[in-house]
């Protein structure tokens, strides 16, 4: 992010973009900076939302380390991001590219494949995403048609997954509008000057548009990236976790012991690690493609 | 044009598999049981209107009507609050200098990175203490202090876009930095606005886990949470079409308020710079 210096005009005091600011600095404290702070501190208790917080310590996190459905939790929501969202970016990526493509009609297109990401996180969509995949659901009639087996969506471990992901895939709509937008951002006269060259199409994309897309991708990179290890919804509405834990988020870990079980120190020991584990995978993002901080 | 008929197909192919789902979702309303999990072709052999009028009744003890209501009462106060406030903020990060201002930026992008699920705890802890929990007080408030870092990201990219001569003209002209704000600055950023109006409404439709722990009477509830309700108390041999409906019910407003802007909220963040 470029910073954008402007010397403030005659009469404006350093202080009016600071008091302009002010609902944010408020927001911030109360709304994010408060409850890190005090999700940290509520993670080293024992607090059943009752009776007063016990100091604990560490012992949240040592539990943590033996604890199975920490460690199934953990694997499910690496996996799952790690299936969702390069698959999410590709497909993205490549419906921008048809749409980039000056056609009649265009509009349609972009509208459709737009679409199913606005009704996003919509209950609606998770309970038609249920009918769907039921034993006798519309994939499965499909699959009967093409003469593949009918699969047990819901009764085996890979499927389940499989379809959460399918279900979050098929909304790449907003990724497909970012990278859309920074398609159209691409000088025209690169692709001439390229072509002048003799330089083929899959040439030209390879070392023109890839590039000029870097810093698109890597955000959609690690907005997904985080979107998806937060991921509660689908699984909490579709499996409930199952079969055998193998769709249980750390989502779902978390609202269960806070909710469930009322354990609400140890819920906010692993929503905290969670947020470690999140900001670890963004900053290796950011070491690998060998940027910093402040150039997103 | 022989070029472009891949394009086509491809396009074309890719719209069915992203559509056929709402379509199929929309016939099967009309349908039974059998006809809906025997048949992949989304037409119902008959329309019968009053299918709705039974969804509209719900199987809760309020109708649809009673449950969008309550979501509007959230959404409206939300939207409002946060365009209002992003706008300003906005317009403090992009106009103006002054102290600690990079430490503030770096927090708004932070912010923007935290889990929702970190800070939901406490903050339910917080509102149960001052016995707000089961209002809308939690949903809405947050948003009047700009707590949506991309908002403020994208008013920003597009605060950027105006050339600063406006400002000037409008100082020259004797307007101070609020009238400045109003009458230059946010009829040249309304597409922004609007795309930010839009996105706080979809998200706010679409949020089931902050109500879902904010909110204990269903009589407060929300659409989404009176689906889930519905879905929970009907068992495997019951009329499915009746939740399908409901389901449909449920996605209009996000589809209506999406084609009503269609046109400025595209333009919005395609040019809002979101690849910035």
């Amino acid at each position: 992010m470029k910073k954008h210096s402007y010397r403030n005009p005659v009469g404006v005091s350093r202080f009016t973009g600071l008091l302009l600011i002010t609902p944010f600095i408020i927001g911030f404290a109360a709304f994010i900076l408060y409850p890190f702070i005090c999700s940290f501190i509520l993670g080293m208790t024992e607090y059943n939302g009752i009776s007063a917080p016990k100091f604990i310590g560490s012992e949240n996190y040592t539990q943590l380390l033996h604890d199975e459905k920490f460690g199934n939790a953990l694997a499910v929501t690496l996996k799952y991001a790690a299936l969702l969202v390069p698959l999410k970016l590709l497909v993205s990526l490549c419906a921008a590219l048809l749409l980039n493509a000056e056609i009649r009609g265009i509009g349609f297109y972009r509208t459709a494949l737009y679409v199913p990401s606005i009704l996003g996180a919509n209950l609606s969509v998770v309970i038609m995403w249920q009918y769907l995949f039921t034993s006798d659901g519309l994939v499965n009639q499909l699959l009967k048609m093409l003469g593949a087996a009918p699969v047990s969506w819901y009764g085996e471990p890979a499927p389940a997954m499989f379809m959460i992901v399918l279900l979050r895939l098929w909304e790449f709509g907003s990724t497909m509008i970012i990278f859309l937008t920074a398609l159209r951002d691409i000088p025209r006269e690169l692709y001439d000057a390229a072509r002048v060259d003799g330089c083929g199409s899959f040439r030209a994309f390879i070392h023109i548009t890839l590039p000029q897309l870097k810093s698109v991708i890597f955000i959609n990179l690690v907005l997904q990236t985080i979107a998806a290890m937060q991921e509660f919804n689908a699984p909490y509405m579709l499996t409930d976790g199952g079969p055998l834990g193998s769709t249980y988020t750390l989502g779902m870990l978390i609202y269960s012991e806070m909710f469930g079980h009322f354990n609400m120190g140890y819920a906010n020991a692993v929503s905290w690690t969670m947020f470690a584990v999140i900001g670890l995978v963004v900053l290796i993002m950011f070491r690998v493609t060998g940027r910093r901080r402040d150039s997103a | 044009m022989k070029k472009k008929l891949p394009v086509y197909l491809l396009l074309t192919v890719l719209a069915v598999i992203m559509l056929y789902p709402l379509l199929w979702l929309i016939g099967a309303s009309f349908k039974t049981n059998r006809e809906i999990f025997s048949s992949v072709w989304f037409m119902p052999p008959r329309i019968e209107l009053s299918v709705y009028k039974n969804a509209w009744e719900t199987v809760t003890p309020y109708t649809m009507g009673h449950y969008f209501l309550n979501t509007f009462g959230i959404i409206l106060p939300k939207t409002i609050f946060a365009v209002t406030s992003s706008v300003l903020v906005a317009y403090g990060f992009a106009r103006f200098d002054f102290p600690l201002k990079r430490l503030f930026f770096a927090f708004l992008m932070g912010g923007m990175l935290m889990p929702s699920i970190v800070t939901l705890l406490p903050m339910y802890l917080l509102w149960s203490e001052v016995g707000l929990l089961d209002t809308y007080i939690p949903l809405t408030v947050p948003s009047l202090f700009a707590c949506e870092g991309m908002f403020v990201f994208i008013l920003i990219q597009f605060f950027k876009g105006i050339p600063k001569e406006f400002d000037e003209a409008a100082r020259i002209d004797g307007c101070g930095t609020f009238r400045t704000l109003i009458y230059v600055l946010v009829p040249c950023i309304k597409p922004a606005i609007i795309s930010v109006a839009v996105f706080s409404f979809l998200w706010t439709m679409n949020d089931f886990l902050t109500p879902l722990i904010m909110i204990r009477s269903v009589d407060r509830y929300p659409v989404s949470l009176a689906l889930r309700l519905s879905v929970d108390s009907t068992g495997q041999g019951y009329e499915q079409r009746k939740i399908i409906a409901m389901s449909v019910i449920g996605l209009i407003p996000s589809v209506a308020v999406f084609f009503a802007a269609q046109k400025k909220f595209v333009s919005g963040i395609t040019a809002g710079g979101l690849s910035g």
